[in-house]
């Protein structure tokens, strides 16, 4: 334990790191604060405007910028929201509503229309959810255009007056501002939570958070009744503003302003959005004679933005990111570490596979493969290329549905599950080509295979509340043990991109360490290695086998394969070939001749 | 009533069909939904209102010279923001690189043509006999686009050299085709489409700078029903949304007609995102 601890960051730098993340935020703080003290009643409209359009763009923000959704089109939401408060508080359709409540109603429908159109996202590729959102806000105005009997159409309806103390014009700015600094806090816990990590996971690397128990759905829908939710009240604090909205106040290029905000500030920030939607609604109240062409200057932006600097300003202030690292780095598993990491893994467990077959079409990937998995044994799966070798372990992990056949864990089928389901069974896995989230530090990226063991809610962690703090506590912990059993642990801070390839390897195996597997997947771990480092990946592999972990090791390296597995199992066009211990298979002719050569 | 149904419905899902066949030729070129589909057909209405309402040109100069614009527009989508992202297309920057062109188009119409819907002129001086060309203008522009890439695809080494990289770009390529230039030409012959679809479709929809929005999203529904890439399923879907549209429309108003018409495009998307008659393609990991 003591040596793990030696070699985390020392306190002192933690502190002031924090404190320079701190400066910002009270500089925006009391900016928002005194402004009222410049007593201009201009400057306050603006500033409304821009904390309104902050909430917004605070939710939209964990969508955008950390989900990687493209929701071009978030405007709907404000509008429902707006509506929503301004005809419940009119009473034009009900008894006139307490114009707060009426804005958590708003507030409310946001949500509720946030996860409508975000289904087709939970399923679907990127575009398709662009289409939806630019569809729904189509739908939207020409709703509020023909539904005169509750909008008022194209004339409008009132928006609602929030009573005392907000009814003044710096009552009200200071009751947007409460709210924009309330949503801030709200959003930044969960992007710095283990649901925000699992967001960038989704985004960056969707194949490994699924390994690592994440479901995309579930956590989306969450992400969505958010976003929706603080635009819905943005959306009733905009009709509060306006005092009186007609469909035409919700334009299409309004989404445009909030997508750019989020784009300039940076993917995976909270502050540089926040900053960046304020720039862009101040503006053009500076620059008047741009008005006409505001939209066209925004368009235009966003078309640099994405030729030129794709990552935002953010990562063009990464400085950090850059740093040099030391040349001629050693990767020095500390196999004795393992336990710490694994707890005790049940020695009695076994999966076993039985007659699977899996058919694309007329391409039989795999045609009827047996294979039993034991705890503390390590299994190699070899063969030449295209034997279905990665294909079983897709199975098992739950990527294909296989054609026929069957899938024991301790005897007993298991049913067809998703991904994330099958990681519940303590399926841990790598890939043969390391899926990392580059832009996150490789501590982050480690922390995501042990999303499944946090107990937090996602309200939970939204409010901050102490389970939160008790997760992110025991994730941190586990991953820089598990990194310092891989041999990581000096790196723990740099950002994964920045990685050697080997280092990539190992650090996908400390990942899949986090889950505590009982049974772990390594697909062709030892390509790209050196001979000295494959000689120290062999004894990792062992080590962890022998805590009790049931290892399937699909690998090429022959030498490898016979040093350390207990079993080996030979795939050719998709049939088993042979079985049995190394000494037997390296005497098998068919073996010799289809794959290993004489 | 049932008249009026087939006739405007046919008429306007002919319109959506030809946008749907202008995502199809761009996407099949290059694997990329570009945002510019609508911007085609709202400029084909504006500019040609303007060259024959307010310049008083020859309907039929009028007419080829707004399929050049079309063309050169097209080209213009392809250099400037769709050859640049095409490296790194798992990232969709597409999406927003055709958006904000689009965008900076529309601003540009709606500064300089307006923001009022202003009207098309007849385009053929005969008296409105048994349906009016408003009707079967964009029926036959649709027929023909269908017929004309259909021949272009199957009698002639381009359009075969088009089907090549639509099925295997990295293939094709390997072969030895120019696939930067046949992307072009596709981007060319896709804008014209689109243009064609604006032109004789403004009769209808008028020349405003609105339609942009409605046309991308209406445009659409027909690739998402008939599967992206099949331009045939464009046309029964587009045919199919327009009448959809118009029966809802005149019997329940136009609220309902909208959001029944979205709601069918969720649940496609949720249900059957190959689109009705398309195949399922395994997922790789």
């Amino acid at each position: 334990m003591s040596d793990i601890t030696a070699s985390m960051p020392a306190a002192s730098v933690n502190g002031r790191k924090r404190y320079q993340k701190v400066v910002p935020w009270l500089l925006l703080g009391a900016a928002g604060l005194l402004l009222p003290l410049l007593d201009d009643a201009y400057i306050g409209v603006i500033a409304q405007r821009a904390f309104i359009y902050w909430i917004l763009s605070a939710g939209l923000n964990l969508l955008v910028g950390f989900a990687g959704q493209i929701a071009i089109g978030w405007v709907p939401m404000l509008t429902l929201g707006a509506y929503t408060t301004a005809v419940l508080t009119a009473g034009t359709v009900t008894d006139p509503w307490d114009p707060y409540l009426a804005l958590l109603a708003g507030g409310l429908v946001g949500s509720l229309f946030g996860v409508i159109i975000g289904l087709p996202a939970l399923r679907l590729r990127t575009f398709y959810f662009a289409m939806t959102t630019l569809g729904f806000t189509t739908i939207t105005t020409q709703v509020a255009l023909a539904w005169k009997s509750v909008t008022g159409g194209g004339v409008g309806t009132p928006g609602p007056v929030f009573p005392w103390p907000f009814d003044s014009t710096w009552g009200f700015y200071y009751f947007c501002f409460i709210l924009a600094g309330i949503a801030t806090w709200l959003t930044a816990n969960i992007a710095y939570s283990r649901y925000g990590r699992a967001l960038i996971a989704l985004r960056d690397a969707e194949v490994a958070a699924e390994a690592s128990g994440i479901s995309k759905p579930k956590l989306l829908v969450l992400v969505f009744l958010l976003a929706g939710g603080l635009g819905g009240i943005a959306g009733g604090l905009f009709a509060s503003l306006q005092s009186y909205i007609t469909p035409d106040a919700f334009t299409f290029e309004m989404s445009v302003l909030f997508f750019i905000a989020i784009l300039i500030g940076g993917r995976g920030s909270i502050m540089g959005p926040i900053l960046g939607t304020i720039i862009l609604t101040t503006l053009p109240e500076f620059a008047a004679p741009l008005v006409q062409w505001s939209t066209f200057l925004y368009a235009a932006l966003l078309l640099l933005i994405v030729l030129l600097i794709p990552g935002g300003i953010a990562e063009l202030l990464d400085f950090r990111g850059r740093a040099a690292l030391p040349q001629h780095r050693e990767i020095a598993p500390r196999p004795e570490l393992l336990g710490a990491v694994l707890g005790k893994p049940d020695r009695s467990q076994k999966m076993s596979l039985h007659g699977i077959q899996l058919h694309f079409g007329g391409v039989k990937a795999i045609d009827g493969i047996d294979v039993e998995i034991r705890a503390g044994e390590v299994h190699g799966l070899i063969g030449p290329n295209g034997s279905g070798k990665t294909t079983t372990l897709n199975v098992i992990s739950g990527y294909y549905r296989p054609t026929a056949g069957e899938l024991r864990l301790n005897g007993n089928a298991l049913p067809v599950e998703t991904t994330p389901e099958r990681a519940a069974h303590r399926i841990a896995r790598t890939f043969q080509t390391p899926r990392l989230i580059g832009d996150a530090s490789v501590l982050e990226n480690v922390m995501i295979g042990g999303t499944i063991d946090g107990q937090a809610s996602f309200v939970e962690s939204m409010l901050s509340l102490p389970r939160h703090h008790q997760d992110e506590r025991a994730l941190r912990d586990a991953a820089m043990k598990a990194l310092a059993a891989v041999g990581l642990e000096s790196l723990a801070d740099v950002r994964a991109d920045r990685l050697q390839h080997s280092e990539l390897r190992f650090m996908e195996i400390a990942r899949a360490l986090m889950l505590r597997p009982a049974f772990l997947l390594l697909d062709e771990p030892a390509a790209g290695l050196s001979g000295e480092e494959i000689r120290r990946l062999g004894a990792l592999i062992t080590a962890i086998s022998h805590e009790g972990v049931a290892v399937l090791l699909v690998e090429h390296h022959a030498d490898l394969i016979f040093d350390i597995c207990d079993t080996v199992t030979v795939l050719n066009l998709g049939k088993v070939l042979a079985a049995g211990t190394p000494a037997e298979i390296r005497a098998h002719k068919e073996v010799v001749s289809a794959y290993l050569g004489a | 009533m049932l008249e009026s149904i087939i006739t405007y419905g046919l008429a306007i899902g002919a319109v959506y069909a030809m946008i749907g066949i202008t995502y199809n030729v761009m996407y099949s070129s290059s694997r990329v939904f570009s945002f510019t589909a609508g911007m085609l057909g709202m400029l084909g209405g504006v500019l040609g209102a303007l060259f024959i309402t307010k310049w008083g040109m020859n309907t039929v100069l009028a007419f080829g010279l707004v399929l050049a614009c079309g063309a050169v527009i097209g080209i213009v989508t392809e250099i400037v923001t769709v050859r640049p992202v095409l490296k790194s297309i798992e990232q969709h920057l597409y999406v927003l690189s055709t958006l904000a062109f689009a965008l900076m188009v529309q601003q540009v119409t709606a500064i300089e043509w307006g923001t009022e819907a202003q009207p098309f002129p007849k385009l053929i001086p005969v008296e409105a006999g048994l349906l009016d060309q408003k009707f079967w203008l964009p029926m036959l522009a649709c027929t023909a686009a269908i017929i004309g890439l259909e021949a272009l695809y199957r009698y002639t080494l381009v359009g075969r050299a088009f089907l090549a990289i639509a099925e295997d770009s990295y293939a094709a390529r390997a072969l030895g085709l120019p696939e930067t230039k046949l992307r072009l030409a596709c981007y060319a012959i896709a804008g014209m489409i689109g243009a064609l679809a604006g032109f004789t479709g403004a009769q209808m929809l008028l020349a405003y700078f609105g339609n942009q929005a409605i046309l991308n999203f209406y445009g659409f529904v027909p690739v998402a029903l008939g599967g992206m890439g099949s331009n045939r399923g464009a046309i029964i879907g587009g045919l199919a949304l327009g009448l959809f549209q118009q029966a809802a429309s005149i019997m329940f108003g136009g609220i309902y007609a909208a959001v029944a018409v979205f709601i069918v495009f969720i649940l496609i998307l949720l249900l059957r995102p190959e689109g009705l008659a398309g195949v399922t393609v395994a997922r790789r990991v």
